[in-house]
C-alpha cells in the first residue's frame, strides 16, 4: 500500500479540481452574488493548471488508491483532450451566457465537477471507480443541460437526457452486477483474469448491457435518440460541452473497459461494436440530411463520428486504439472551432441557430466563413485537413484486421455525410446575404483561429503527436 | 432453501419491470423516477445476493454506493421536474414533444 502522498501525487489533475470547486463553492456562498464574477475566470485557471500538472508531472505509470485508480500514458492523453475541451467550453460560453443572462456562478462549478466525474472515469480501473465517475459527470451534466431553467426547451432537454440517462446508468449497473457476480470481483484486470478465454452466459449479458450503458453516454446508435434534443435545447455553451469533453471521456472509457476487462474474448465485444459503429455511421450520415438547426445537425454529426471513432476500436488491436485516440483529438479540435463558429452566429445581440442564418456569411463575415468552411471540409474528411488523416487512421486499422465491409461502409457512410457539411459551405459561399451577425467575442475568433490551425498543423507536422497517441494506446495493452 | 437464482430471478423481474415502466408509461414523469428507483434497487439486490453467495464484501460497498448515489440522482431528477413543471404547467410525458426528429 502506497503512501498517501504519492497517490495525491499521481492523481494531482483529479485532487486540484475537487479542492478548488469546494473552495470556489465556499468562495461564491461567502460572497453571496448570483451572478458570474470571477468565478469563469478561476474555474478557468484550475483547468489550466490540472492539463499543466499532466503535461509537467511524472510519466510513470502507478495504480493507486488501493488499485480503483490508474494514473498511465492512455489517461494522461484523455485527460488532456477532456480538460481542454472544458477549459475552451468555458472560454468560449461565457459572453454567450453573459448575453443570455445565465452567467451564473454555478456554470463554470458544475464545469469544474463533471469534468472531475470525467478524469476519474477515464483513470477508473474497477467497475465501483467507473459508477462513481459516470455519476459525478451525469449528474452535473443533468443540471447544466437545464441551465437555462427559465427556457421550456432547455428544461425539456434536462429532463430528456435525465430521464434517458438514468436508465442508461441503471443498465449498466445491471450489467456490472452480472459481471461481479460471475468473475467474483470488480477490478478490470480480476475480471479479465476471471473469465479466460471462454465466458459464461452470465458474463455475456454483463457485458452486453455494459456496453448498452456506455454507448449511450457516446451516443452510439440505438442508443443516440437523446442527442439531437439536448444538443438542440441545452444552451449552446452546454452544447458545446457535451460535444467535446464528454465524449472524450466516455469514448476513453469505453476503450478501457473492453481492452484490459475482456481481452480474451475479443470476438464477443467486436461484434457489438462493429453493431454499434455501422448504425452510427449510417444514421448520422443520412439523419442529419434534413436538419435545419445548426446544432441538431452537429448533434448527428457527432453520432456518425462516434461510429468512425469506433470502426477503430472494433480492430481491436494497439494500432486501432491509436487511432481511435487520433480521432477523437482531431474530433475535437473540429468540434471546438465548428462551435465557436456556432456561438458566433448572433443578429442584434439574439441568438440564431438555423442554417439559412449562415447564408452568404462569406460576404458579411468572410473570416468566421472561411474558418467554418475549413472545419466543414475537415469534418467531411477531404484532404489535407486533419479530419481526412483521422479517418485514414481507423479505416486502415479496419483493413489490417481484416474488417472491410466495415471499412468499405464507413467510406461509403461518409461519403454521404460529407453532402450536408459541403451543403454548409456552400450556403455560405453562394446564397443570397441574409442579415449580418454582430461582431463575434474575441474569444470565439480566437479559438477559431487556433483550431483552424491545428486542422492544418497536423497535415504539415504530425510527428509529435502520433508518438504520443501511439504511446498512449501502447501504455493500455 | 433459497438459491442465487431465486434471487437473480426477482432482480431481473423487477429490472424488466422497471425498464417497461420507463418504456411504456405513457401519463407522468413521476412514474418515470419511480421505474428508475426500481432499476437501482434490483441492481442491488443482485449486488447483495451475489456479496452474500461468494462471501466476498465488495458487492455489498458497491451496493451501499449505489444507494447513496440514487437519492442525489432522485433529488435531481426532481429539482428538474419542477424547472419542467414551472415553464410547460404539465408534466405529462406525452406533453414532452416541443423537439423531434
Amino acid at each position: 500500500m502506497e503512501s498517501l502522498s504519492v497517490a495525491i501525487a499521481h492523481s494531482l489533475p483529479e485532487a486540484i479540481l475537487a479542492v478548488g470547486a469546494l473552495v470556489l463553492v465556499l468562495y461564491c456562498a461567502i460572497r453571496g452574488k448570483d451572478s458570474d464574477g470571477p468565478t469563469t475566470e478561476i474555474a478557468v485557471g484550475l483547468l489550466g493548471a490540472a492539463i499543466l500538472s499532466i503535461l509537467l508531472g511524472a510519466k510513470t505509470e502507478a495504480l493507486v488508491f488501493d488499485g480503483a485508480f490508474i494514473d498511465d500514458a492512455f489517461g494522461r492523453f484523455m485527460k488532456v483532450l477532456t480538460l481542454s475541451g472544458a477549459l475552451v467550453t468555458l472560454v468560449m460560453g461565457q459572453d454567450f451566457l453573459t448575453r443570455e443572462k445565465i452567467d451564473k456562478f454555478e456554470f463554470p462549478i458544475l464545469v469544474l465537477l463533471s469534468t472531475l466525474g470525467m478524469l476519474m472515469l477515464i483513470s477508473a480501473t474497477g467497475l465501483i471507480a467507473l459508477y462513481l465517475g459516470l455519476e459525478l459527470m451525469s449528474l452535473s451534466l443533468y443540471v447544466i443541460a437545464a441551465f437555462h431553467r427559465d427556457n421550456v426547451r432547455a428544461s425539456e432537454a434536462g429532463l430528456k437526457y435525465f430521464v434517458l440517462g438514468a436508465m442508461s446508468s441503471g443498465m449498466l449497473l445491471y450489467g456490472a452486477s452480472l459481471l461481479y457476480g460471475f468473475a467474483g470481483t470488480v477490478s478490470f484486470a480480476g475480471i479479465a483474469q476471471a473469465i479466460g478465454s471462454t465466458p459464461s452466459i452470465g458474463v455475456l449479458f454483463g457485458l452486453v448491457f455494459l456496453m448498452a450503458g456506455l454507448a449511450f453516454k457516446i451516443s452510439a446508435v440505438p442508443f443516440h435518440m437523446w442527442t439531437p434534443d439536448v444538443y438542440e435545447g441545452a444552451p449552446t455553451p452546454v452544447t458545446t460541452y457535451f460535444a467535446s469533453a464528454t465524449k472524450m471521456a466516455a469514448i476513453a472509457v469505453t476503450l478501457r473497459v473492453t481492452v484490459t476487462a475482456f481481452p480474451g474474448i475479443v470476438p464477443q465485444w467486436q461484434q457489438i461494436i462493429v453493431f454499434l459503429s455501422i448504425m452510427s455511421m449510417v444514421l448520422g450520415g443520412f439523419a442529419a440530411i434534413g436538419q435545419a438547426n445548426i446544432k441538431r445537425l452537429m448533434a448527428y454529426s457527432s453520432i456518425g463520428h462516434m461510429g468512425f471513432a469506433l470502426v477503430g476500436l472494433a480492430a481491436g488491436t494497439e494500432q486501432g486504439v491509436a487511432g481511435v485516440l487520433v480521432y477523437m483529438a482531431i474530433y475535437l479540435v473540429m468540434t471546438l472551432g465548428t462551435f465557436a463558429a456556432i456561438l458566433s452566429m448572433r443578429i442584434d445581440g439574439k441568438n440564431v441557430e438555423t442554417i439559412s442564418d449562415l447564408a452568404g456569411l462569406a460576404r458579411t463575415d468572410g473570416v468566421t466563413a472561411f474558418f467554418l468552411a475549413m472545419m466543414m471540409f475537415s469534418l467531411a474528411g477531404i484532404p489535407p485537413l486533419a479530419g481526412f488523416f483521422a479517418k485514414w487512421y481507423v479505416f486502415s486499422a479496419a483493413i489490417q484486421a481484416q474488417l472491410y465491409p466495415l471499412a468499405v461502409i464507413g467510406v461509403l457512410a461518409s461519403a454521404v455525410a460529407a453532402y450536408y457539411y459541403l451543403r454548409i459551405v456552400k450556403i455560405m459561399y453562394f446564397d443570397e446575404p441574409a442579415p449580418a451577425f454582430d461582431k463575434p467575442a474575441f474569444a470565439l475568433r480566437a479559438v477559431l483561429a487556433v483550431t483552424g490551425v491545428l486542422v492544418l498543423l497536423l497535415f504539415a507536422y504530425p510527428g509529435p503527436f502520433i508518438t504520443a497517441s501511439t504511446a498512449a494506446a501502447k501504455s493500455l495493452f | 432453501m433459497l438459491s442465487l437464482t431465486h434471487f437473480l430471478t426477482v432482480a431481473a423481474i423487477l429490472f424488466t419491470l422497471g425498464i417497461a415502466g420507463i418504456i411504456l408509461n405513457r401519463k407522468n414523469i413521476i412514474v418515470v423516477l419511480m421505474s428508475v428507483e426500481l432499476i437501482l434497487l434490483s441492481v442491488n439486490i443482485n449486488l447483495v445476493a451475489f456479496s452474500s453467495f461468494l462471501g466476498d464484501l465488495t458487492g455489498q460497498i458497491f451496493a451501499l454506493f449505489i444507494l447513496t448515489v440514487a437519492a442525489a440522482e432522485a433529488a435531481i431528477g426532481l429539482a428538474i421536474l419542477v424547472t419542467y413543471y414551472r415553464n410547460r404547467g404539465s408534466i405529462a410525458v406525452e406533453d414532452i414533444n416541443l423537439m423531434k426528429g
